[in-house]
């Protein structure tokens, strides 16, 4: 009870600048991790390479079908992403007490929630909706 | 009303001085009472919920894009306008700005306030290079007629990546601002978290910016 | 080179002399009554010299107590300047038939509709949760004030000002004429050249601003400044009711803010994202749009279950039945929000695949819906209830909210929708379980929480009076809508031919009249209570014998809330308390650290909201200069680090002392 209580007294002292609440002692920090040279190096060897693939397949036409090239395309953009959140936004469960992820991981779904979605009604709409030439009127249901 | 800020230590002080007593009687509660309770800073979380609320925002523009990009009504299409080798060099200047940015957090860990600043420094400038090539970019298309009006391609074009650049816009200014702060009040833990805040802004304006040259710009250009 | 008159544009852009409607008579009035208000209350306010504390303790205060009161406050004179446009449209509806016109032209009729959805939804339903929510989560978690206490004040007053805007729009200019979601292309540039839609996007960007960041204010003060002990499953419901529609909020804003800005680009920089023509299309403008509006719904009626949740296990004597269930059922709620949206607009033409998937998910959400009705059942099942003014609000609330919930399930078979769309049977069904759920719910968390506000009850005659006057007229005025939706009459209609329809809209609008009682009624109680109050004090700070932490300290809590953290052990923390035969403490108090008022969040709307009249009347000079000012000022702000202070431990004593002595005269 008293180490507790004068751990606190002490962190009072030093969290006068603070907003509120009190401040990043050193102790309470590892849920935030800056990460190291060598991690944002590696982080940044992962990007260059994983923008630089993608640049080149479609500047230099590499593959024939340019749906294919889309869904690679994205693919690469989706490893990137993961590639930032990890290196240079030191995402890991833990910080924040996990709230950070899960925050992070409900975003991602509403993401694809909202663009699939958006994507597909609308697909469906323009499909039902859009004029069509009367050889075609007469072919439909 | 607010204690002067000389006063603080005092007041401190009289927590410890006042602990014996309130031993006591918490004694009989204190399976129901928590002397002083500091609660953890939540900035940091706070920001982060931000940054997510921003992400929504980006992915209605580009839903927009992915569901407009293809009404070019009988107007120029991506693979008319956009110039990749162009586009190639904004990535790598956005990136270049983000690992810098990373070299100042790690120099603000071993509390060394000119390599922060110079980091801080080459990482505003990367950002501005960044705004200056798509405004040139911008300012190229608009000449050509291919305005932001011409078609709703267009439109959802110059939103999302004008959107981005807003972004930037604002990231530098408070760039500026921190860097002044920095120099004003040092390594205070408000200003720490405050250059962390920036990294999280900065780093997930890179993000951003992986999706608006795969969705926007790269599969633009393909038929 | 600038010459006389385009210096006059550049000033006061499109704002002219005729832009004040002083040939209309309703206007006239309204506008008198509202100068000779605003006289008054600026005259009462100079007499007592008031000036000085309201900028002090209200206006600059950061402390979340205060905060949630002005919310209400304001969501209170909001409520009737919205139920004042109900009125009118019901009244014009009930005798605007044949060759009767009525008294609204077209014109002056869709301004009303619009202004009140976007009041009743933005500056009334929000207000009241948003204030009840700041006002009671932190006592609930046993903190001493939000996590970010000068964005909370920075919040209320970016809602308030949306809401002056709103209120401008009244005497400069006009207000919209689409209804209150503003579908292109009837609010593109085209359709709508005037300033009404200016208006209304710029009113909901400023206020979306405070909703989002109170929204992630909230999520912050709940995940982090709980009190020792209270887990995740330990907390009360109304806070994780709160919690998950602050999720929602932060979730969902920005995408309405994204909309509106795609609209206002439409309307301002001529692209052409909702156009009809140059590969616009205004249906995505729908689709996104209510990608916000329905977790919107859930915003405003979860909270609302907590609040019936905490009064029922209260006014029943009881725990909550099926704690656990009700919390996986808010968070399975709060999911299946973003899942549903189409359903606002079958009739678009998606198809049947697209239809049904919207249409089933819609009727998964009234399992978990109904879960929580029988949840408050089995809790008042074998309760010692007590029927006092707020329980009474719940019953209500339980009747009308399941009619409310049945005839949203009908609506959500899309074959039925395509009958039933735009016609007054939704509007019917909407009221339904706005009025039933949200407004009833906040009528009873006031009711509840008043006396924790101000240390006094409200008066129980009054409320009971405006509960059956809400109840019953709630009923006359929105049955006879399902009637006539189903006989196909469609909304937004001044006027009608068929003189058969005429009883039906006599019989609504006297149910608005009821419900005019029942706000009167409201208000009276307000003031025949004050002026009781001694009668009615409350000095125990549980007055109604509660279940939560808000009921441990002092009603009105002192500044800091608690003088000791509590410690949790239990989900109904403060029942725990007493059944363990909990002490208060007396002595041993020590300095505690609070945040300091400030100006900041003030200014800062302030001149948002001049930014936003700028930009409403293109007075490009004056968009420009509020918005360098803005920016100034928020980075200025930006370098005040002294935002707090100590209470000093005297002053802790001397209030705690003050507490004792008068619980030692209740004996």
């Amino acid at each position: 009870m008293s180490a507790q209580h004068h751990e606190s007294a002490s962190a009072a002292l030093h969290g006068r600048n603070d907003d509120h609440g009190h401040d990043d002692h050193p102790a309470h920090e590892e849920g935030h991790d800056h990460g190291s040279l060598g991690s944002y190096v590696i982080g940044f060897l992962l990007a260059v390479m994983l923008t630089a693939i993608p640049f080149w397949l479609v500047m230099a036409k590499v593959i024939a079908n340019p749906q294919t090239t889309a869904v690679v395309l994205l693919a690469f953009a989706a490893v990137q992403v993961v590639v930032h959140m990890v290196y240079f936004l030191h995402m890991n469960p833990k910080s924040e007490g996990g709230w950070n992820m899960l925050a992070l991981i409900f975003t991602t779904m509403l993401v694809v929630i909202m663009m699939s979605g958006s994507l597909w009604v609308m697909y469906h709409l323009n499909h039902n909706m859009m004029p069509v030439p009367m050889s075609k009127m007469r072919d439909m249901p | 009303m607010n204690a002067p800020t000389m006063e603080i230590p005092a007041a401190a002080m009289a927590i410890s001085a006042g602990e014996p007593k309130a031993a006591d009687t918490a004694a009989a509660s204190n399976r129901f009472l928590v002397l002083e309770h500091h609660p953890e800073n939540g900035t940091l979380l706070g920001f982060w919920l931000y940054l997510m609320s921003d992400c929504l925002i980006f992915a209605c523009l580009f839903a927009c894009y992915a569901v407009l990009g293809r009404s070019y009504a009988a107007g120029p299409s991506g693979a008319d306008l956009f110039d990749l080798p162009v586009v190639a060099i904004n990535t790598s200047l956005l990136l270049l700005s983000s690992i810098t940015y990373g070299f100042a957090m790690l120099a603000m860990q071993r509390k060394r306030m000119q390599s922060t600043l110079v980091w801080l420094a080459i990482t505003g400038l990367f950002g501005a290079g960044f705004l200056y090539l798509e405004l040139s970019e911008f300012t190229h298309l608009i000449q050509e007629g291919a305005g932001p009006g011409r078609s709703a391609f267009l439109s959802a074009f110059f939103t999302l990546v004008g959107t981005h650049g807003l972004h930037v816009t604002f990231g530098l200014i408070w760039l500026v601002t921190l860097m002044v702060q920095l120099g004003q009040t040092g390594f205070t833990p408000a200003n720490r978290r405050r250059l962390q805040c920036l990294s999280l802004f900065w780093h997930f304006l890179d993000v951003v910016w992986i999706g608006v040259f795969t969705f926007v710009y790269l599969m633009g250009v393909l038929p | 080179m600038f010459d006389h008159v385009d210096l006059t544009k550049l000033i006061f852009g499109r704002l002219t002399l005729e832009a004040i409607p002083y040939q209309e008579p309703i206007l006239q009035i309204t506008f008198a009554m509202v100068a000779l208000g605003g006289l008054t209350v600026f005259a009462l306010m100079t007499w007592f010299r008031a000036w000085g504390p309201f900028w002090r303790d209200w206006v600059t205060s950061i402390d979340h107590k205060k905060i949630g009161i002005m919310y209400i406050v304001l969501a209170l004179v909001m409520l009737l300047r919205g139920f004042a446009d109900a009125l009118m449209m019901r009244a014009q509806q009930a005798m605007s038939f044949g060759d009767q016109a009525g008294f609204l032209p077209p014109h002056h009729y869709d301004q009303i509709f619009t202004a009140h959805g976007v009041i009743m939804i933005f500056f009334v339903a929000m207000p009241l949760v948003t204030g009840l929510m700041n006002f009671v989560v932190p006592l609930q978690i046993g903190a001493r004030d939000v996590a970010f206490p000068f964005l909370n004040n920075f919040s209320f007053w970016m809602t308030t000002c949306g809401a002056m805007l709103t209120m401008a729009s009244l005497f400069v200019g006009e207000f919209a004429r689409t209804g209150w979601l503003a579908y292109p292309p009837l609010s593109g540039i085209a359709a709508s050249p005037d300033v009404g839609v200016d208006y209304y996007i710029w009113s909901l960007q400023i206020a979306g601003v405070g909703t989002l960041l109170s929204g992630i204010n909230l999520i912050a003060t709940i995940v982090k400044m709980r009190a020792p002990g209270m887990t995740m499953m330990r907390m009360p419901v109304f806070t994780w009711t709160a919690l998950c529609t602050n999720v929602l909020i932060v979730a969902a804003f920005p995408v309405l803010t994204a909309v509106l800005g795609l609209l206002s680009l439409d309307r301002y920089f001529g692209t052409a994202f909702f156009s009809n023509d140059l590969g616009g299309n205004a249906m995505m403008y729908v689709n996104l749009i209510w990608i916000w509006g329905h977790p919107e719904v859930y915003i405003l009626v979860l909270p609302v279950f907590g609040i019936f949740s905490e009064i029922v296990s209260t006014f029943s004597s009881k725990r909550l039945f099926g704690y656990s269930s009700m919390v996986y059922a808010t968070v399975v709620i709060t999911l299946l929000s973003y899942l549903v949206w189409l359903h606002h607009f079958f009739t678009m033409g998606s198809g049947a695949s697209v239809n049904s998937f919207f249409g089933i998910t819609t009727m998964i959400i009234s399992i978990p819906t109904g879960a929580k009705i029988f949840n408050w059942l089995f809790t008042m099942y074998r309760g010692r209830i007590r029927f006092e003014v707020p329980m009474l609000w719940t019953i209500g609330f339980m009747i009308t909210f399941v009619i409310g919930g049945m005839t949203g399930v009908l609506l959500a078979v899309p074959s039925a929708d395509f009958v039933l769309h735009n016609s007054l049977f939704l509007i019917a069904h909407f009221h339904n379980v706005i009025i039933g759920g949200v407004v009833f719910g906040c009528f009873a968390g006031i009711t509840y929480w008043f006396p924790k506000a101000f240390g006094y009850k409200l008066d129980a005659f009054w409320g009971k009076c405006a509960f059956w006057f809400w109840f019953i007229g709630f009923y006359f005025a929105f049955m006879p809508l399902y009637v006539l939706g189903l006989m196909g009459v469609t909304r937004r209609l001044s006027h009608f031919e068929d003189p058969t329809l005429q009883i039906w809209f006599v019989i609504a609008a006297i149910g608005a009249g009821l419900i005019a009682l029942g706000i009167g009624s409201f208000l009276i109680g307000m003031v025949v209570s004050y002026r009781n109050r001694e009668a009615l004090r409350d000095l125990t700070g549980d007055p109604w014998g509660g279940r939560t932490l808000e009921w441990s300290t002092s009603s009105p809590p002192p500044a800091y809330n608690f003088a000791f953290t509590p410690r949790v052990h239990d989900t109904d923390a403060w029942a725990d308390m007493k059944a363990a035969g909990y002490v208060r403490p007396l002595t041993g108090f020590v300095p505690i650290h609070m945040p300091k008022n400030t100006a900041a969040g003030f200014l800062i709307s302030v001149l948002s909201a001049v930014f936003g009249f700028a930009a409403i009347w293109h007075m490009w000079l004056i968009a420009g200069l509020s918005f360098v000012t803005l920016l100034a000022a928020a980075i200025i702000h930006t370098f005040n680090y002294a935002r707090d202070y100590y209470i000093p431990a005297d002053e802790v004593v001397s209030t705690e002392n003050e507490r004792t002595r008068l619980l030692g005269t209740q004996g």
